[in-house]
């Protein structure tokens, strides 16, 4: 099931006018920010299908920036973060897409600094609520219906069993797991789908762990 | 956790207990949370819907121009007349008005089960308010109530405009709304499920058609009349009309529906009222106001 709780229904407070368009848009920026961990320095955003075709109506651009400025779908600082973002150095471009994507509400997130880059792929589902499908070239197949970090990590041994222990000294329980990675040795990605929401002070544990670099929470 | 309306309903009527209740039980259940927790947190989205409304019927206008000022053009009407319609009913109208106008004006407001279908539920909900005289918790009751139903829709259907039209979103908030009218009213959680599947069924087709892409024209008065169809939708099925139809395959026709409908339709702003000649006109306009401003 794609929707878990009723605060998904009735909620989020955001500020209009579109749930799918600027709370959901929103909180594909911040998922991009999290995972980055810092502000970056430039983003490129591509947008697909109705976002494409009415994104200046419904400030999909400025939310999408304000959830890379880290604010939340109700934050009245919203609606000044395309200037907000600049005068913090930010270059930003926007491409309207004609390109045929699986949802309608698709938008691909790239974004750096002089120290990294992160692209994402972001889909809004409808009523605020959004889906990552894509982390820097790793498919997703998350089944919305749990909670989930992602952790990217050097592809070391050790990797994987330092962050399933800080888990289970949590009791936190893991109900799905999956490792991919670019090549022997590079970049790789953990997606675990946990039963339990995981709060922040586990999640700072796993971000200081053996070969952890990012840690982002999804699907809240 | 419950997969359909027909479960719902089950699960309230073997347990003799509320539609809300049960979607109470099982967030508990599911975010490891404590009654309390579950109903501040819900408490909170009704303070913000509260507001919204008081808000909109003040008078706001949004940055476009398109809308606004409505809500208050139909407050001060009924003062002067007696509505045609009845005074709940353009009461609701009214309420969902302001809380649509409040969004499309960049205000805050809660999503129900999206921002452009907002008014529906907040709409009745102080409306019905006046005449029933609902404790502050039987208020918060009628959010998990439309919760319940539209968490169904959300997973066995959809509730977004960009992948089933407006039936999706102002079909499912106007469903939501009349299942929750009946359980205030006092009704059976099976007259919830019918008041939805009746509301659903005379939205069905809907499509989701903004002038230049906004939350605007047609929104805010679909909302208007998504409140006005669960009000009616209510009484009908409290006076113990049935759908011919169960709620659950009314769910499922709406969804069928949306598939099939062409991208035209699903806010793409280039079918329906978005492509006539003058939503062609105010698009102009409004995109050279939105340039300058940049």
């Amino acid at each position: 099931m794609k929707y878990r709780s009723v605060f998904d229904i009735i909620g989020p407070v955001m500020i209009g006018p579109s749930s799918s368009h600027t709370a959901g848009a929103a909180r594909i920026g911040r998922a991009a920010r999290h995972l980055f961990g810092r502000e970056p320095k430039y983003a490129h955003i591509h947008l697909y299908g109705s976002f494409a075709k009415t994104y200046k109506g419904h400030g999909t651009d400025v939310a999408i920036i304000g959830g890379l400025l880290d604010y939340d779908t109700y934050d009245e600082r919203i609606s000044q973060s395309l200037h907000t973002a600049r005068e913090n150095g930010m270059k930003i471009r926007f491409h309207e897409e004609d390109a045929h994507s699986d949802h309608p509400n698709t938008a691909r997130v790239k974004i750096g600094d002089d120290n990294g880059e992160l692209e994402l792929v972001g889909i809004s589902i409808g009523g605020g609520k959004a889906e990552i499908t894509e982390l820097n070239g790793f498919e997703l197949k998350l089944s919305g219906s749990h909670p989930a970090i992602l952790l990217i990590h050097n592809d070391r041994y050790g990797a994987i069993a330092s962050a399933t222990a800080i888990l289970a000294k949590n009791q936190i329980n893991i109900g799905r797991m999956e490792v991919s990675r670019k090549a022997e040795g590079e970049q790789a990605l953990m997606v675990i789908e946990v039963d339990q929401n995981i709060d922040d002070a586990i999640l700072g544990e796993l971000e200081r762990a053996d070969h952890i670099t990012q840690v982002a929470k999804i699907s809240d | 956790m419950f997969r359909n309306v027909a479960e719902l309903v089950e699960l309230a009527e073997s347990e003799n207990i509320q539609i809300s209740e049960v979607m109470i039980r099982q967030e508990m259940e599911v975010k490891q949370l404590s009654r309390e927790q579950v109903f501040s947190q819900m408490e909170r989205n009704l303070d913000v819907m509260e507001k919204a409304v008081e808000d909109g019927l003040k008078g706001v206008k949004s940055h476009s121009g398109l809308t606004g000022g409505d809500a208050v053009l139909i407050q001060n009407y009924m003062k002067n007349h007696t509505p045609l319609s009845g005074h709940l009913l353009m009461d609701a109208v009214s309420k969902a008005v302001a809380t649509n106008e409040v969004n499309a004006a960049m205000g805050t407001i809660c999503a129900t089960p999206t921002a452009g279908s907002a008014g529906c539920v907040p709409g009745t909900l102080f409306a019905v308010k006046n005449q029933l005289n609902p404790t502050r918790e039987q208020m918060v009751r009628y959010l998990f109530t439309s919760g319940a139903f539209g968490f169904v829709v959300a997973n066995n259907a959809s509730i977004s405009g960009a992948a089933g039209g407006c039936q999706a979103e102002v079909g499912s908030a106007a469903g939501m709304a009349a299942a929750a009218i009946v359980e205030m009213a006092g009704g059976t959680p099976s007259q919830s499920a019918e008041a939805m599947a009746i509301t659903l069924k005379n939205m069905l087709g809907l499509i989701c058609d903004p002038v230049a892409g906004l939350v605007e024209v047609p929104c805010v008065k679909r909302n208007a009349m998504g409140s006005s169809n669960a009000v009616v939708a209510a009484d009908m099925a409290l006076a113990g009309v049935t759908s011919r139809i169960p709620c659950d395959e009314v769910i499922d026709a709406m969804y069928k529906v949306g598939q099939r409908m062409p991208s035209a339709f699903r806010e793409t702003a280039q079918g329906g009222l978005a492509a006539t000649p003058t939503g062609r006109e105010l698009e102009a306009k409004v995109y050279g106001i939105s340039l300058k401003k940049e």
